[in-house]
């Protein structure tokens, strides 16, 4: 994140021996748990990721590049990304516009508003896990939602996540009834941040609904659009809670994410050096991303 | 004149307008909720009536499945660990980015602006690059299968977040309180402890409902670190539910509802204060 540097009324002062008192006490916890567990186990992802390793003893059968090597020519991995990249574009084309259109809708005087932002707020309180599980119930087919439909339709009975072409298509429907109003909110926030003379004076001119949301509404609203279109990425690069309920990454290793593939192949399996590795591109994917959008599409926010 | 209704926006609406509005809400709610629904209603049923009535009240209610999921002590142990990880979470993130957020907000000192960069560093990538060699680092610090194997790590990759929330509203404090404290010989300590933070709740209970949250619903690093089930935290003891009894929907239903429950119960009681505290986080950060 950007480190703005706020306004801030504090005259400089020469650091007293109480000060430096202070930051000797203040600073070091903080500093030493994320060194030893956010910082050293990156810098060692990168490091693991050139041997291969089962994680006993010290890595010493260096390898070179040729986990990065397996890696390329993995089917599922590539899989994996192909996946990312499909919660990635839901997430903006449906997740962000459905979130925004209730936005919208609930931030007029409707009946019933607060109530309608509470239900769709909901399903994001809940774990993912949980989220997953009841899903799974729904997309059964002997139980829950698809067997019902079936069973009215007359149909045989459909196993929506066990269909390698459908299953990863339930995920990112779930995804979805997780995550938008998360969003909404998030846009909500920002429509109220609108001064509302703006819009009643472009209405006095004639402007239509279509118009002031369009030239309007809209470009007001882009910071919040800006953050949220961050906020989805980052979260469809690290998805993996809902994967394990509902698919396990099956079926045939279909709908696996590389947060996924990293735990099925690199974790239960104790591959340390290859799963590093995964890490370490999942890691690059990442900062190049945040760095990159930041850059080029939040400088002003 | 009555005043037609207008939205957030200003926008006035016709009644058609609001009736197709209020229309697409309520369809869009009953997607939101009917998994929600069947899901709570499902542990009332028996596994056969489940295959024919998703929606509908039972015929029978079965209270067994709930009752003895109630009665047995595996759901309140699996709460209770959730409970235990998250309010040790909490406390420890609160007290750690506090301190360190106030060093940073009020002291120069030398290397104090690139000390900060490299903790907001903990920003840009998430727990789950380096689950790998965080899991081997456990191990080799002794905390496998230990509490503090998933308290220490969450702490470490809440820190940035916090820190930045924390240090960026301390330092919105009038800097003439300061000054006066310290002419009358507070020291930074007394600062700290008897203004910083009493004027902070606010700020601090938006990093507290921050990192709850993201502990209570955590799944991948206790996945990684726990082995003993009677550790488990209730994200891996539902998995733990689901997979011995996974022929029987009816009781994984209600256990799911039980175990969501708190989190439905607390979300409806401090609505405001966790929509906002969730919300703020991505907004100010």
């Amino acid at each position: 994140m950007p480190t703005a540097e706020t306004a801030h009324f504090e005259p400089a002062r020469r650091m007293s021996a109480n000060g430096w008192a202070v930051a000797l006490v203040f600073l070091p916890p903080a500093l030493l748990l994320f060194t030893v567990f956010v910082a050293l186990p990156m810098v060692e992802a990168a490091w693991y990721g050139f041997y291969d390793w089962d994680g006993y003893g010290r890595p010493e059968r260096f390898i070179g590049l040729k986990n990065y090597g397996y890696l390329i020519g993995n089917p599922v991995f590539a899989r994996s990304l192909v996946n990312n990249g499909l919660v990635i574009a839901v997430s903006l084309l449906v997740e962000l516009p459905l979130a925004l259109a209730a936005a919208m809708a609930v931030a007029g005087r409707v009946v019933g508003a607060v109530w309608f932002r509470m239900i769709f707020f909901l399903p994001y309180v809940l774990a993912d896990v949980a989220a997953g599980l009841i899903w799974r119930y729904m997309f059964s087919g002997d139980y829950g939602l698809v067997a019902t439909i079936t069973g009215a339709l007359g149909l045989q009975p459909y196993y929506l996540l066990a269909d390698r072409d459908w299953a990863f298509t339930a995920i990112l429907i779930v995804i979805i009834w997780k995550y938008f109003g998360f969003y909404m909110m998030l846009y909500i926030a920002g429509l109220k941040g609108i001064d509302k003379s703006v819009l009643e004076a472009a209405e006095v001119d004639g402007a239509s609904a279509l118009q002031r949301f369009r030239y309007i509404t809209l470009p007001l609203l882009g910071p919040m659009i800006r953050l949220s279109i961050f906020f989805a990425v980052v979260g469809s690069l690290q998805l993996f809670d809902i994967i394990v309920p509902l698919t396990g990454g099956g079926p045939f290793d279909t709908t696996h994410t590389m947060v996924s593939f990293l735990y099925y192949f690199g974790i239960t399996r104790m591959r340390v050096g290859f799963g590093s590795a995964v890490g370490v591109v999942l890691f690059f994917i990442c900062v190049t991303f945040a760095i990159g959008y930041q850059r080029i599409f939040m400088r002003n926010d | 004149m009555p005043a037609t209704p207008r939205d957030e926006s200003g926008r006035r609406l016709s009644p058609l307008a609001m009736i197709a509005i209020f229309g697409a809400l309520v369809a869009l709610s009953a997607v939101v909720l009917v998994p929600i629904l069947a899901t709570a209603l499902g542990g009332f049923k028996t596994l056969g009536e489940l295959r024919v009535n998703l929606l509908g009240l039972p015929q029978h209610w079965v209270w067994k499945n709930y009752w003895d999921i109630l009665a047995g002590h595996r759901y309140w142990q699996v709460l209770g660990n959730s409970l235990l990880i998250a309010l040790l979470t909490v406390a420890l993130t609160l007290a750690l980015s506090s301190m360190a957020a106030f060093a940073f907000a009020h002291l120069k000192f030398f290397g104090g602006k690139f000390l900060l960069s490299y903790l907001l560093l903990g920003m840009l990538f998430p727990l789950a690059t380096a689950i790998l060699p965080l899991f081997i680092k456990v191990r080799d610090l002794g905390l496998l299968d230990s509490y503090w194997g998933v308290v220490l790590p969450q702490v470490a990759f809440s820190l940035a977040m916090a820190i930045l929330l924390l240090r960026n509203s301390f330092r919105q404090l009038p800097g003439e309180l300061l000054d006066a404290a310290m002419m009358d010989g507070c020291g930074y300590f007394r600062y700290f402890i008897f203004i910083t933070l009493p004027l902070s709740g606010p700020i601090l209970s938006t990093v507290a409902v921050i990192s709850f949250v993201g502990s209570w619903n955590g799944y991948l690093l206790p996945l990684v670190v726990l082995d003993s089930e009677w550790r488990y935290p209730w994200t891996l003891g539902l998995m733990a539910y689901q997979g011995q009894y996974n022929t029987s929907w009816q009781l994984v239903l209600a256990f799911i509802t039980l175990t969501i429950l708190p989190a439905i119960v607390m979300f409806l009681f401090a609505q405001r204060y966790i929509v906002a505290g969730l919300t703020a986080g991505a907004v100010k950060s």
